[in-house]
């Protein structure tokens, strides 16, 4: 019966768990990715995702809990990006590859120097979604719930800061906080769902989502709404993919993201095309 | 006399080491419609950063009135037309500081809608922003500003970019809003289309170069000083008319050789 194959990976706990988190980090992307590609930051996603790595190796290496650890390392990372960015004399492009790069190559000495390197960088580049902890379900829940929270209450102050930084803070916005914040939960982000998805994935996830749903609206509250829904679908429907074909977790998640944005990108027609000729992605 | 809501004193300003505002001193009234001129690089945009308190001045003083209001009205070419966000989306942002509460209040929604209507965009709260023409675009931002209650609006080249009559229709408003109460300073490239048309005009290149009624400033002298390049001014029904020499000597010599 087909019904019973598709049931089946839910009798293993490794699986639900995995799936769980997976749908939570979906929708965690989705709804942060709203500000990475609206900021035109899709690259700081990606060169979070590997100044975390650093982080994380010094953690293993140090003894230090992995999440302490990254999670200082990457909110460092994310405010010195954002500083060198502001001097606007080698751009903000130019920033985050210094911070990120060299960050990742840190992490990689010290791996090499003192731990089993191999490993690690595969689990922290690809991501080990059928071997979620408990402590993994623990942190996404609460970093999404946290997440949520401040963007919930934040909300005017995000949209201002977002769309015009420099007239919110004649307004009164503390936009330097709005960054730091803004920093500080990408970081968290990337640092609960590395183990999951995977940081070479990472940054996909923070961009396809948001990208779909720009597609999809004009409107910034209703693309803070779908773009959670389109990433935890994309989760929900690309971890059993991945059961069925055997094939990579991340890797089927992603690619279902892939589709779900050239379908709305077909469908949308001639408006949609004209509107991704200026996505900042 | 009129009170003064903004005062500069001997107020210089610098990007690093590049000073871009020199011993700058002015007053700006209460009633004021003041209009800054200058060439690119002259601290035009500078003067209007430190007058906001975004940019500190290196030497000298800004003395505001106390609990003054700013309203602010960025140049258009600055803002990203494919943001996704609605007409009231934008003149509501302006409450946002300290406001807790995600979704708009129904008298917030009011009183954006009052403010559309005042600005002639009555209906339009609903559209995104892009799907307006370049007056009303202008328009939207002016209505932002004014959302916020502002004792002194600022407005950085509101007329930059647009076709005559969407100058003329700025022109208006300003005109419309500066009659019931609102002080004004802008900055402006446009010395025909806007400068002279105002009451007072400050010429600047790093310092102030003069300051008062159009007829009194925009001379040949003052004009040379200020843009480095001759000028010829006309006067038409009262008001100076700027006739830039250069391109005068260069239509000359393409009518000499025949084109």
């Amino acid at each position: 019966m087909i019904a019973i194959d598709l049931l089946e990976p839910y009798k293993y706990e490794f699986f639900r768990n995995g799936l769980l988190v997976a749908v939570i980090a979906g929708a965690l992307c989705g709804l942060l990715g709203v500000f990475v590609v609206l900021r035109g930051m899709s690259y700081i996603g990606h060169g979070l995702s590997h100044a975390v790595f650093g982080g994380a190796a010094a953690s293993a290496v140090m003894k230090v809990n992995y999440f302490l650890g990254a999670g200082i390392w990457g909110i460092v990372s994310g405010v010195l990006i954002g500083r060198i960015s502001r001097k606007r004399v080698i751009g903000a492009d130019a920033a985050i590859g210094v911070v990120t790069t060299g960050s990742f190559a840190v992490g990689l000495m010290l791996l090499n120097r003192y731990g089993q390197a191999k490993r690690s960088i595969e689990a922290v580049l690809f991501g080990s979604v059928l071997g979620v902890q408990t402590a993994d379900i623990v942190a996404v829940s609460a970093v999404a719930i946290g997440v949520l929270a401040i963007i919930v209450l934040g909300y005017r102050r995000l949209l201002y800061a977002t769309f015009d930084p420099e007239v919110a803070r004649i307004s009164g916005v503390r936009v330097g906080a709005v960054e730091v914040l803004l920093m500080a939960m990408l970081s968290c982000t990337i640092i609960v769902t590395m183990r999951v998805i995977g940081t070479l994935l990472i940054s996909a996830l923070l961009v396809v989502p948001a990208a779909t749903t720009r597609l999809m609206t004009n409107s910034f509250a209703r693309m803070l709404t779908i773009a959670p829904v389109v990433g935890a679908v994309s989760s929900f429907v690309g971890m059993n993919l991945a059961y069925h074909w055997d094939t990579s977790a991340s890797g089927t998640i992603i690619a279902v993201g892939v589709v779900a944005f050239a379908v709305v990108y077909a469908v949308g027609g001639i408006r949609s095309r004209s509107r991704i000729g200026h996505l900042h992605v | 006399m009129t009170e003064s809501i903004v005062r500069f004193g001997g107020v210089s300003a610098t990007y690093g080491r590049i000073l871009a505002l020199e011993n700058v001193s002015l007053d700006l009234p209460a009633n004021g419609f003041v209009g800054i001129v200058g060439p690119s690089g002259s601290g035009k945009t500078t003067l209007l950063r430190v007058l906001l308190g975004v940019m500190h001045a290196s030497q000298g003083k800004v003395t505001r009135k106390s609990g003054l209001r700013l309203g602010y009205v960025p140049q258009v070419e600055s803002v990203d037309w494919n943001f996704p966000v609605t007409v009231a989306e934008v003149v509501g942002m302006t409450r946002s500081a300290g406001r807790w509460w995600p979704r708009t209040t129904d008298t917030e929604r009011s009183e954006i809608e009052t403010v559309l209507c005042q600005l002639g965009l009555e209906g339009l709260g609903e559209r995104h922003i892009r799907e307006l023409s370049g007056g009303q675009q202008q328009r939207v931002f002016i209505a932002r500003a004014l959302f916020h209650k502002p004792d002194l609006l600022v407005l950085d080249e509101p007329t930059s970019g647009v076709d005559v009559s969407t100058r003329h229709e700025i022109l208006h408003l300003l005109v419309d809003l500066h009659e019931s109460g609102v002080a004004i300073v802008l900055s402006t490239h446009d010395l025909n289309g806007l400068a002279s048309h105002l009451p007072r005009i400050i010429c600047v290149n790093k310092g102030v170069i003069a300051d008062g009624p159009p007829l009194a400033v925009i001379t040949p002298e003052v004009l040379e000083r200020t843009y480095g390049a001759p000028m010829q001014v006309l006067e038409h029904g009262g008001m100076p008319i700027v006739v830039d020499q250069l391109e005068h000597t260069i239509s000359h010599r393409l009518r000499g050789s025949g084109q």
